[in-house]
């Protein structure tokens, strides 16, 4: 196919065979761009709580209404997932557990921290609130 | 780039005016350092997110009191704004193809960061010192 290089492209997508490991690679990179949406309300959290309590009760109520404990929830979800993820990056990073069997069980291990920590998360959320 | 086989360029002269051999490496590498900083910070702000669900302004601001708060509250926003700019600028360059377009959202991603960081950091400041 051309490219305009007159070199190979590589294989399009829909010709790999779907494995994990491939899902939670493109998973790792929609969260990141969640979280990175995220920060919006990071920022009106804490300017909030800079400019008065009446701002800040605004932010609170966002926060604790259907519409934000939905986007918290979410947010929960994305930041364990992309924290937990991020560590198995750092790991191959430094050149350890490549292999395939290594990937898919750091994937498991993933997947379930993700979950243990989402819900102990809310546990105890709900349990302060 | 129009390829030509005759051209007197050596291979690498090619790639040294093309992309790679820029900022790639250094870039990588503070997306790396920035997400080791994030793994402890993240877990403190998760605590303290959990610690000040639904609380009060008096509660909020007495936190933020804290210099130690306080501080990890800076490093946590400032990394976490500086990760998030480096991670969707790599995003726009694998998906945006067109030059102008794909200058535009990094120009505008960066800015945004920044200036969300800004104040944030702000924010933080003005509660500490009580202004």
């Amino acid at each position: 196919m051309a490219n305009g290089s007159g070199r190979p492209l590589s294989p399009h997508l829909q010709i790999y065979k779907f494995q994990w490991t491939m899902a939670l690679s493109i998973t790792h990179r929609i969260m990141g761009v969640g979280l990175a949406v995220g920060t919006l309300l990071l920022t009106w959290w804490l300017v909030a709580a800079a400019v008065g309590p009446d701002a800040f009760a605004r932010a609170q109520g966002f926060i604790g209404s259907f519409f934000g404990m939905l986007l918290m929830f979410g947010w929960s979800i994305a930041l364990y997932y992309h924290l937990c993820n991020g560590i198995r990056h750092l790991i191959w990073d430094t050149g350890k557990s490549l292999e395939l069997p290594d990937a898919e069980r750091g994937a498991k291990i993933v997947i379930v921290a993700t979950a243990v920590l989402t819900v102990l998360t809310w546990i105890v959320g709900l349990a302060v609130w | 780039m129009a390829s030509n086989n005759k051209t007197l360029r050596s291979p690498l002269a090619h790639a040294r005016g093309l992309g790679s051999a820029k900022y790639g490496t250094e870039h990588w590498w503070h997306q790396r350092l920035s997400a080791l900083a994030l793994v402890p910070l993240t877990v403190w702000f998760v605590f303290g997110v959990i610690g000040h669900l639904g609380a009060g302004h008096a509660a909020f601001v007495a936190w933020m009191k804290s210099p130690f708060s306080a501080v990890m509250m800076i490093l946590t926003a400032a990394v976490t704004f500086h990760h998030a700019q480096a991670g969707m600028q790599v995003v726009v360059e694998d998906y945006v193809h067109v030059e102008w377009q794909k200058l535009a959202l990094i120009i505008a991603i960066k800015f945004l960061s920044f200036a969300l960081a800004a104040a944030c950091v702000l924010a933080v400041v003005k509660i500490f010192i009580g202004a």
